[in-house]
């Protein structure tokens, strides 16, 4: 079977906020200088999934796919290393600036070029954005099943089963290949690269796709493609009265918080 | 000018409407200024509906299948889908909840329509809705618009009031039949956590810990101030990712949101995308080692020491403040 695992490159999301700022005039995050650009955690846990079924017995070739500048390819590199066969790089001037329907739109033009998908899989959300869009637009735009929030991903003769997190517990869905899972952290933590991926990588294939080689026009891929219109980027103010309860001992500070608790009538 | 009509799409909890959605419909009448504000709830029976129109819906939809309340995505992503064309509605308000950040993305691609999701902010500015949101690990606020004529948004829990309760409100109930050919995704199970019996999004006190407990036995102190305060246990990431709760403990960007009146954050940091799921209490109490935790910025109130010793001399003291009070 062949497993497609969409991933984004986003700067290390572990990393102090201080490191980053936001010009609330070019409505931009600008990430410090030097600051590290990864996999998104939420997408490595997708390939961990793809790696998994793999390690399962299951047969599979797995493509890494991802969007954005030359510049991601590294992301890619991350992926082969982990373990994953072959790497599609999607870059055209035309694909900068997009939002979450245009991403969409792109990668299931893509995925569509591959033929032979059966299974795509990709993070529950990027850890940039936060937003959760593009997994299930990718299956909507090529009519595909979609499950959402897995913890658990398996592959069975021709059908994908899946244990979806809610709120008090989790649901087992199974869907007909082809599908899209997107994975959510309570999957576990993804592998890191071993020596022997690592250095098998640099050999492993890459392709660089364009829109023209995906058939799409300034209309589907461009600027003009987005539906969203940034309107405004900031940062929220902090609350910043904060109280400290003095005291010398624990004792004290804790009679003195069961005081304040109890002036603002929370006792 | 309103923003045009306006669908809740509205989840039940043992038939009842859920107290987020009941948030969604005070949001919807802010928007609605006027216009019908409807409800499609794919499992209402004649007492849910009844439930929804008093809290302001003026036209509720059903399946008329009261099993149709347990979300299955393609099932209700076609059935919304049919209720929203139906309705002529421009704007789709959904709860940002495991079942609405599954279905919202769906339905604004297959009826066209622009989306945002675990929107904090919904408002309307000359006829445009602008949403904001919480991104970059809850650091940052997004406000965004549509340039497409219907807009889906899921919002989180307590950004809105809810209506008061109005039992002699009037409005109609429609029935859409649901389409079972629809289904391709199927739920074989359906397995949930017993005990828990206040819900971490409703309690009214909430006691949560992060990597600052140090190991899963800090837990057991968090429950000891919750049974005092008649409060739920939760977790930051950290704690849910190292085993030691489940991740149905989880409060963040990520987990769930809570907005209850007292919120204390033990050895939790207080970044970001933990934040966005508790920013909203009422009162946030920060007991940390770190002095320099950037909780402290959130709190009202803040400890500086070790929870071990802080927690039971709090309890100790609760006791103690409570007895003279009798």
């Amino acid at each position: 079977m062949h497993i497609v695992v969409c991933v984004k490159q986003v700067p290390n999301p572990e990393a102090a906020f201080s490191m980053f700022k936001v010009d609330e005039g070019a409505k931009r995050v600008i990430p410090a200088s030097g600051l590290q650009m990864l996999m998104s955690p939420f997408d490595e846990q997708a390939l961990e999934a793809a790696l998994r079924i793999r390690d399962a017995g299951a047969q599979a070739r797995i493509t890494v796919m991802t969007l954005g500048a030359e510049t991601v390819r590294a992301v890619l590199k991350h992926g082969l290393a982990m373990g994953a066969d072959d790497g599609v790089l999607l870059s055209d001037p035309n694909f900068q600036d997009g939002d979450a329907y245009r991403t969409a739109r792109v990668l299931a033009a893509a995925i569509g070029k591959l033929a032979d998908c059966d299974l795509v899989l990709t993070g529950r959300q990027a850890a940039d954005w936060d937003a959760g869009i593009v997994g299930c637009g990718i299956a909507e735009l090529m009519q595909m099943p979609v499950i959402t929030f897995a913890r658990d991903v398996r592959v069975e003769e021709g059908s994908v089963r899946v244990e979806r997190v809610v709120e008090n517990g989790f649901d087992v869905i199974e869907a007909p290949l082809p599908a899209v899972v997107t994975v959510s952290n309570e999957l576990g933590a993804a592998r890191a690269p071993s020596l022997r991926e690592t250095m098998r990588a640099a050999r492993k294939p890459v392709a660089a796709w364009t829109a023209a080689d995906l058939g799409l026009k300034e209309g589907d891929a461009g600027t003009k493609a987005a539906r969203r219109i940034l309107e405004r980027l900031f940062v929220p103010p902090k609350k910043g009265a904060c109280e400290l309860i003095e005291g010398a001992t624990p004792e004290e500070q804790g009679f003195n918080l069961a005081q304040r608790l109890r002036q603002a009538k929370l006792l | 000018m309103s923003a045009g009509a306006i669908t809740v799409v509205a989840e039940l909890s043992d038939g009842q409407p859920t107290g987020l959605t009941r948030e969604l419909l005070g949001l919807g009448q802010r928007l609605a200024r006027g216009a019908p504000l409807c409800a499609a709830c794919p499992g209402a029976d004649e007492r849910a509906a009844a439930e929804l129109i008093a809290y302001g819906a003026d036209r509720v939809y059903t399946s008329g299948e009261p099993s149709a309340s347990s979300y299955d995505s393609d099932i209700w992503t076609s059935w919304v889908a049919a209720a929203v064309r139906k309705a002529q509605s421009t704007v789709v308000l959904v709860g940002h909840t495991t079942s609405g950040a599954d279905l919202a993305p769906r339905l604004a691609f297959r009826l066209d329509g622009g989306i945002a999701t675990g929107c904090i902010e919904v408002t309307e500015e000359g006829g445009r809705l602008h949403l904001t949101r919480p991104c970059y690990g809850g650091n940052v606020r997004e406000t965004v618009s549509f340039t497409t004529r219907l807009v889906v948004a899921t919002v989180r829990g307590g950004c809105y009031d809810a209506l008061e309760r109005e039992p002699r409100r009037t409005g109609e109930t429609v029935t859409i039949g649901a389409d079972p050919a629809a289904r391709r995704a199927c739920v074989l199970e359906r397995q949930r956590e017993s005990g828990g019996d206040v819900r971490l999004e409703d309690a009214r006190v909430v006691i949560a810990g992060g990597r600052g407990l140090s190991g899963p036995e800090g837990f057991d102190v968090l429950g000891a101030l919750a049974r005092e305060l008649d409060g739920v246990v939760g977790a930051s990431r950290v704690p849910c990712d190292l085993g030691w709760c489940p991740h149905s403990m989880q409060i963040g960007l990520t987990g769930k949101t809570v907005t209850p009146e007292l919120y204390i954050a033990v050895g939790i940091s207080g970044a970001g995308h933990h934040m966005a799921g508790c920013g909203n209490a009422r009162n946030i109490v920060a007991i940390n080692t770190d002095a320099e935790a950037s909780i402290y910025k959130d709190a009202r109130w803040g400890v500086v020491g070790d929870y071990r010793k802080i927690i039971p001399s709090l309890i100790a003291a609760i006791r103690e403040i409570r007895a003279m009070d009798k």
